[in-house]
C-alpha cells in the first residue's frame, strides 16, 4: 500500500502555482520560526511581531526598508539574469566590496572637494569596480574553463581581505584616533536623500530603474532572449549561433556592475565612510532575493521588500529581546529551503495512485 | 633550524588536516553525481557541535562523534531536498551553507570566549621517539591518524569494492545504474550522509583542535576551499591528500611570512589561500577535456525515476 503520492513530470504551465510555492514557503518559514523561537525560550508571537510588525509599523520603518532593500535588489536583478543564463555567480558580495572601494578612493583622495562632479565620478567608478571583481571569473570561465562558482567566491574573501587592509592601512583617517576607519566622505558624494528625516536615499530609485530595465532587456531585447535561451536549452543557443562566452560575459558584467553601484550606495549613501564591515551580507541574501522573486524582476522587488524585513527584524529582535543578529541568516535560510522544496510543485504534479506500483518504477 | 621545520611542517599538517575531511567525503558525495555546496555551513555547524558536546560532556571522542552526527543530519536535509524533492542542487547547497553559517552563530552566541582543553598529540608508543620522523609522523592528534586512514579507506572503497563500483556506476549515469536494478536515491542518499559527518568532523577539528575556541564563521571558507580540492584532486582520493597539504602549506606560510617580520600587512597574506585556490582552479581546468573526462558523467543532474525531465 503506498501511503505517499507520485511525483510526475509537469508537461505545461505551472500556472498560479509559480505565486502559491512561494506562499506556501513563507507560511512554513513562519511556522519554523516559531518553533525556532520556542526552542530558544522566547514567546513566539512576541518574537514574530518584533521581527515581521515593527519593522514596518512606522513612517521610518518603512523608509528603512527601502535603504535595505536597495543594495538586495541591486545585486538580485544582476544575479537573477546570471542564473537564468545558467552562469552561477554567487561572488556579488565582493563585487559590491570592490565598487564600495573603487568609489571611495575618489572620495577620500578628494575629501575636501565641494565639485558637483565627485558624486557623478563615484557612481561611474562604483559599477566599474564591480564590473572589474565580475569580470574576473568571466575571464577566468571563458578563457579558462574554471569553475565560477568557486572563483567568484573566493574572490569574495579577496575582497573583504582588501577592504580591511584599506581601512587598517593606507585608508585610514590621520585623524581618527587609530580606529580602522577611513576619513568621513565629503558632502559632494553624499547621495541625496528623497524623504526628508529618513535615511532613504536616491540609490532606492537606481534599484527601481534596475528592475525596469532587467523587465525589458529580458522581455523585449535580443540580449535578454539569448540569456533566456542559453540557460533553458543551451544546445538550441548553440544551434542558434548564440555564443555561450559571450553571454557569460553580459550577465557577469551586468551583475558585478550592479552589485557595485549598490556597494558605492552604501558607503556613500548611509554609512558616509569606509568602515570594516560595509554589507552585512547583502550580496549573499540577494541569492535568495534572486530565487524568491522566481528570477523575475518584478517578483525580485517584492523578494527584495522581504528580506530588507528579515534584515530590520533581525536588528530589533537584538535590540529589544537579547537575541544574536545571526537569527536573521537563519530565517533567510530556511526561507530558501523552503523556496527550493516547494519548487517541486512547479516541476512536478502530484499523482495518488491506488495500488499496486505501475511497472517501469520499480524503485521508489 | 631543525627544530623550526618541524614546527612549522607539524602545523601543515594540522592546517591540512580539516581540508582533508571535509574534501574527501564530498568527493565521494560528487562520485555518486552529486554537487553538494553546502561544506562550509555543514563543517561550521560540526565545529560548534564538536565545541558543544565536548563543552557539556567533558569527553572529546563525544564532541568529534556529536560533530558527526550533526554534519549528518544537516546533510540530510539537502539530500531530503535534492533527491526527494528534486531541487537544484547548486541552489539547495547554498541554502544549507547559508543556513548553517546563521544557525551556527545562533547557536553558539554563549559559547563565545569559553575555553577549551583541545585535543592533545598521541605519541605512538616505539615510533615517536625517532628523531626528526618520530616527532613529524608519529605525534599528532588522533583526528590527523583518522582523517590519513580515511584517505586509504575512501580509495580502497571507491576502487576495490563492489559497494564503490556501484556508487560511481550511479555517479556516471544514474538512468543505467536505475535500469540495473541499482536504488540510486538510496545510495546518493548514503553518500550525501557521509559527505556531511566528514565535513562535521573538518569543523570539529577547527574548533577542538587547530583553534580549540568557537567563534562566529571561523571555518572562513575552508568548506569551498574543499570544494576546490575536489576539482584540483580530478575526483582522485590520494591527490586531494597532496592538494589538502599543499592548501596547508600556503596557510601556513603566510603566517611564516608574518612571523619573519618580513613587511607585508596580515590582510593582505591572509588572501593568499584564497588566491591560490583561483590560481589551482585555472591551471586544472585549462584543459576542459581532462576535467569532464574524470569528472562524474551525472554530476549536478536531477534524478526522476519515471525518466529524465
Amino acid at each position: 500500500m503506498r501511503i505517499l503520492p507520485e511525483l510526475e513530470p509537469r508537461t505545461g504551465d505551472p500556472g498560479h502555482w509559480r505565486f502559491t510555492t512561494v506562499l506556501v514557503a513563507l507560511a512554513l518559514t513562519i511556522i519554523a520560526g516559531c518553533i525556532m523561537f520556542s526552542l530558544l525560550g522566547h514567546a513566539p508571537l512576541k518574537a514574530l511581531h518584533v521581527f515581521f510588525i515593527k519593522p514596518v509599523s512606522s513612517f521610518n520603518g518603512l523608509a528603512e526598508l527601502g535603504v535595505k532593500a536597495t543594495p538586495l535588489v541591486l545585486c538580485a536583478i544582476g544575479l537573477a539574469l546570471c542564473f537564468r543564463a545558467n552562469v552561477w555567480n554567487i561572488g556579488a558580495e565582493g563585487q559590491l566590496t570592490l565598487g564600495a572601494l573603487a568609489a571611495s578612493w575618489f572620495a577620500i583622495t578628494w575629501y575636501e572637494s565641494e565639485s558637483l562632479m565627485l558624486l557623478p565620478v563615484m557612481i561611474v567608478a562604483g559599477v566599474v569596480g564591480g564590473m572589474f571583481w565580475a569580470g574576473i571569473p568571466a575571464l577566468l570561465k571563458t578563457r579558462f574553463n574554471a569553475n565560477e562558482i568557486l572563483t567568484s567566491l573566493m574572490l569574495v574573501y579577496v575582497a573583504q581581505l582588501l577592504l580591511a587592509y584599506l581601512v587598517h592601512g593606507p585608508w585610514k583617517d590621520p585623524d581618527g584616533f587609530s580606529f580602522p576607519e577611513s576619513r568621513l566622505f565629503p558632502d559632494a558624494s553624499a547621495v541625496p536623500r528623497i524623504l526628508p528625516g529618513t535615511r532613504l536615499h536616491a540609490g532606492a530609485l537606481f534599484a527601481l530603474a534596475s528592475v525596469a530595465a532587467a523587465w525589458l532587456m529580458l522581455g523585449k531585447s535580443l540580449p535578454g532572449y539569448r540569456i533566456r535561451v542559453t540557460g533553458s536549452a543551451p544546445s538550441a543557443a548553440r544551434y542558434a549561433g548564440f555564443s555561450a562566452n559571450a553571454v557569460v560575459w553580459l550577465v557577469l558584467l551586468i551583475s558585478g556592475g550592479l552589485a557595485g553601484l549598490a556597494g558605492m550606495l552604501e558607503v556613500a549613501g548611509p554609512i558616509g565612510q569606509l568602515v570594516p564591515t560595509i554589507s552585512p551580507g547583502y550580496g549573499f541574501s540577494a541569492i535568495i532575493v534572486a530565487f524568491l522573486g522566481r528570477l523575475h524582476p518584478v517578483g525580485i522587488l517584492f523578494a527584495g521588500l522581504a528580506l530588507a524585513l528579515s534584515f530590520i527584524g533581525g536588528e530589533l529582535l537584538q535590540i529589544e529581546m537579547g537575541l544574536p543578529l545571526a537569527v536573521t541568516l537563519v530565517f533567510q535560510g530556511m526561507l530558501l529551503f523552503f523556496l527550493l522544496g516547494s519548487d517541486v510543485l512547479l516541476n512536478y504534479r502530484l499523482v495518488w495512485r491506488k495500488g499496486a506500483t505501475p511497472a517501469g518504477s520499480a524503485h521508489d | 633550524m631543525t627544530d623550526v621545520l618541524i614546527a612549522m611542517l607539524i602545523t601543515i599538517v594540522s592546517a591540512a588536516t580539516p581540508l582533508l575531511f571535509a574534501a574527501l567525503g564530498e568527493l565521494v558525495v560528487e562520485k555518486s553525481g552529486v554537487l553538494n555546496l553546502g561544506v562550509e555551513g555543514m563543517m561550521v555547524m560540526g565545529a560548534i557541535a564538536g565545541f558543544a558536546a565536548t563543552t557539556h560532556s567533558g569527553s572529546l571522542a563525544l564532541g568529534v562523534a556529536g560533530a558527526a552526527f550533526i554534519g549528518a543530519l544537516m546533510a540530510s536535509v539537502f539530500a531530503f531536498l535534492v533527491l526527494v524533492l528534486m531541487a537544484n542542487q547548486v541552489a539547495s547547497g547554498l541554502a544549507l551553507t547559508l543556513f548553517g553559517i546563521g544557525l551556527s552563530a545562533l547557536v553558539g552566541s554563549s559559547f563565545v570566549g569559553t575555553p577549551l582543553d583541545g585535543l592533545d598529540p598521541v605519541a605512538i608508543p616505539g615510533l615517536s621517539g625517532l628523531p626528526v620522523i618520530g616527532r613529524l609522523l608519529f605525534n599528532h592528534d588522533v583526528l590527523v591518524y583518522l582523517s590519513l586512514g580515511m584517505v586509504l579507506a575512501v580509495w580502497w572503497f571507491l576502487n576495490r569494492t563492489r559497494a564503490g563500483l556501484i556508487l560511481r556506476a550511479v555517479g556516471e549515469s544514474h538512468d543505467s545504474a536505475h535500469a540495473l536494478g541499482y536504488p540510486v536515491v538510496w545510495i546518493r542518499f548514503a553518500a550525501i550522509l557521509f559527505g556531511g559527518a566528514m565535513a562535521g568532523i573538518a569543523g570539529a577539528y577547527l574548533s577542538m583542535a587547530y583553534t580549540p575556541m568557537w567563534s562566529e564563521n571561523m571555518s572562513a571558507g575552508r568548506g569551498w576551499i574543499a570544494l576546490a580540492l575536489v576539482v584540483f584532486a580530478t575526483w582522485r582520493p590520494l591527490r586531494v591528500l597532496v592538494g589538502a597539504y599543499l592548501f596547508g602549506g600556503v596557510t601556513i606560510a603566510q603566517l611564516h611570512i608574518q612571523g619573519a617580520g618580513i613587511d607585508v600587512s596580515s590582510q593582505l597574506l591572509s588572501m593568499l589561500p584564497y588566491l591560490a585556490t583561483i590560481v589551482v582552479l585555472v591551471i586544472i581546468s585549462r584543459d576542459g577535456a581532462r576535467v569532464r573526462l574524470n569528472a562524474p558523467a551525472s554530476l549536478g543532474r536531477i534524478f526522476h525515476s519515471s525518466g529524465s525531465k
